[in-house]
């Protein structure tokens, strides 16, 4: 299998599901004639045609409105919201309208829509460019949301979020760009963790780029007999819990590594593991972002951000 | 391009259309006045906001249409659901909350989704009818038939960002909507010219857009100016817009008494009345007789007298489990 980029693998997907589909259409801003501000979608438009690939005006209340629209009558949009700090205005049509159409239709019309967005911290873009607004939409019956840590994961599970009928939103983590991994034409199921590294010490559960960090982690505390498993939660709604809690019947503890503050899906997973699962638990808690905005300053974002090593040490000292 | 489409109305004869446009702007009015009673009477739920007073610019755009339009509005929405032709029991029996709503009960006053009708939904949010008229013109252009998507709006909306931000993505991809906005002259409690700088017309002339402001209350007016303006869109000569004069006769929502009106502004309103207005014009106009008239009135009294009566005695959903996500 071939090794790409992480955004070649986006590239990929989006690439597939335009030919594969001619009701997908992929529009946002400055996704097309340059090919996105991160270079994931060069040549699209030129493959595809300005009719289906198009740039938008900087107008996240028309992008996201256009997106519900034009799902409700025939289309299957693609749209980029640049970063997912900018999600807020494109809330109200994602919220309000795509994530109750289905159910308020008496489950006539659905509303197959996907959303990209680039998110996350360790780029040094400051408390408004760096956020990770999964947890903003934790609450909304109706969404799914998904949030791929590797080449080959983003690229079946962007195809699986296309295909699917109803609203997702699509997280790509900044600082994985570049990281390469294999990637085949295969179409992932949304709502599926993966268990990564398997371990009989402790289950780590984490996602995008933390995941990551959590995998470095679990191979320090190998070498002082620890043994993690390690699971990428992948979908963080719906959360697959049932793999959460086959793991901690055999390991006993739990920790949930997220990149954000309190109040996200590291919560509600611990919460439904200790619902289901509270006589196989010895410990569980969460390692999270601190409760405050993102620093600018390197050492401070770096500080801010867990890290293998102060992911390893908060499970050796626990 | 468009002839295989089936008008929304029947159009046989013009005497004949603007009879049916004056049997469902009756309809309304009458539908509007039982919700309020039924409102009263706590068999509606929650909140209403009915359209009394503006039932021209509803069947008059409604009119201009075919089937393979849609149309999204606002929480104000019954008028347009009926104009576009939603049964009214399916409608009552939604508004009551009963199962055999036309939206199971699920949707409510503020929320009505009626596909079969062209209607892709009311949305509860001031704005949100533009943005999805957008996304449904998008769709409607690609598809490339000739079909074009209508967004009806408040003069309220024409200070939302979602107003500002659809009409220029609308213009720059010169998508089929027609954009009509209803100005009654309130965005809730206060009165438009207090909070809207310039004319609302002229924002949309800004830019590139057709825009006119016409009497909303005159069906004959708002039938020629929204057929005008669709046939544009249809042609491909983008997004159209037009402002339509007129004014509530009942209050904003619920139990509102619109104490906020000024003094003598709802009997000068009154006195163009739509229906008094298509009434005048029928016989005028088309010499229709009033006792023609009075018999279809009395005939759509009857009907939403029955409609009432049977939507309180329809059944209330079972409490059951709903699905979250579509399947598959």
């Amino acid at each position: 299998m071939a090794e790409v980029e992480f955004r070649e693998a986006i590239r990929q997907a989006i690439d597939e599901e335009l030919a594969r589909d001619d009701a997908v259409v992929f529009f946002g801003e400055d996704v097309a004639a340059a090919g996105g501000v991160f270079a994931v979608t060069p040549g699209l438009m030129e493959k595809h045609g300005a009719e289906r690939v198009f740039d938008t005006p900087i107008s996240e209340l028309a992008l996201a409105g256009a997106a519900f629209g034009s799902a409700v009558a025939g289309l299957r949009p693609i749209v980029e919201i640049m970063f997912g700090d900018f999600l807020p205005l494109a809330m109200d049509s994602l919220v309000n309208q795509a994530a109750k159409y289905w159910y308020i239709s008496n489950e006539r019309a659905s509303v197959p829509l996907t959303v990209r967005s680039v998110v996350g911290g360790g780029g040094r873009f400051g408390a408004i460019h760096s956020q990770v607004p999964i947890g903003w939409f934790q609450g909304v019956p109706g969404l799914k949301l998904v949030a791929p840590a590797t080449p080959g994961d983003a690229k079946a599970l962007l195809k699986a979020a296309i295909r699917d009928d109803n609203p997702v939103l699509f997280f790509e983590h900044k600082r994985l760009y570049s990281i390469k991994g294999e990637v085949d034409g295969d179409v992932a199921t949304l709502g599926e963790a993966a268990v990564v590294r398997e371990g009989s010490d402790v289950t780590v559960v984490s996602a995008m780029r933390l995941l990551h960090e959590c995998l470095t982690a679990a191979e320090k505390l190998a070498g002082e007999d620890i043994e993690c498993e390690v699971i990428d939660i992948r979908t963080l709604r719906p959360l697959d819990v049932p793999t959460v809690l086959r793991s901690v019947e055999k390991t006993n503890r739990l920790v949930v590594v997220e990149e954000g503050p309190r109040g996200g899906w590291a919560g509600e997973l611990l919460a439904a593991v200790t619902e289901e699962g509270l006589g196989d638990l010895d410990d569980a808690w969460r390692i999270t972002t601190p409760d405050h905005p993102i620093p600018y300053s390197p050492p401070l974002e770096d500080a801010f951000m867990p890290a293998a090593e102060s992911i390893a040490r908060a499970i050796r000292e626990r | 391009m468009t002839q295989h489409f089936t008008p929304r109305v029947a159009t046989e004869s013009e005497q004949a259309l603007y009879l049916e446009l004056y049997r469902r702007m009756w309809l309304i009015r009458r539908f509007e006045d039982e919700v309020q009673a039924l409102f009263l009477k706590s068999l509606v739920h929650g909140t209403t906001h009915l359209c009394s007073g503006q039932e021209a610019g509803c069947v008059g755009v409604a009119s201009a249409l075919t089937e393979a339009d849609r149309v999204s509005c606002t929480y104000r929405g019954h008028g347009h659901a009926l104009a576009l032709g939603v049964d009214p029991q399916a409608l009552m029996d939604e508004l009551l909350g009963r199962a055999t709503g036309i939206d199971g009960g699920r949707a409510g006053s503020m929320n009505v989704v009626a596909l079969d009708n062209g209607l892709i939904g009311c949305f509860g949010i001031v704005g949100g009818s533009i943005a999805a008229a957008t996304g449904v013109g998008l769709a409607l252009k690609r598809a490339g038939e000739g079909a074009v998507s209508v967004a009806f709006f408040g003069d309220g909306t024409a200070n939302h960002g979602y107003f500002h931000e659809c009409l220029n993505f609308a213009k720059v991809f010169d998508l089929p909507v027609v954009f009509v906005c209803e100005n009654n002259r309130y965005g809730e409690f206060t009165p438009y010219e207090d909070v809207t700088a310039g004319e609302i017309s002229d924002r949309p002339a800004t830019l590139g857009i057709p825009s006119i402001t016409i009497d909303g209350n005159d069906m004959w007016k708002v039938r020629e100016t929204a057929t005008e303006a669709v046939e544009r869109a249809r042609r491909g000569e983008g997004p159209q817009f037009i402002e339509s004069m007129t004014y509530r006769f009942v209050g904003h929502s619920r139990s509102d008494p619109g104490r906020y009106r000024k003094p003598g502004e709802l009997d000068e309103w009154r006195t163009r009345d739509p229906l008094l207005v298509g009434r005048r014009g029928l016989m005028e106009r088309h010499g229709v007789e009033e006792s023609a008239l009075d018999a279809l009135e009395q005939e759509v009294d009857d009907q939403v007298r029955q409609v009432s009566a049977a939507a309180i005695e329809a059944p209330f959903p079972e409490p059951y489990q709903a699905t979250e996500f579509k399947d598959g």
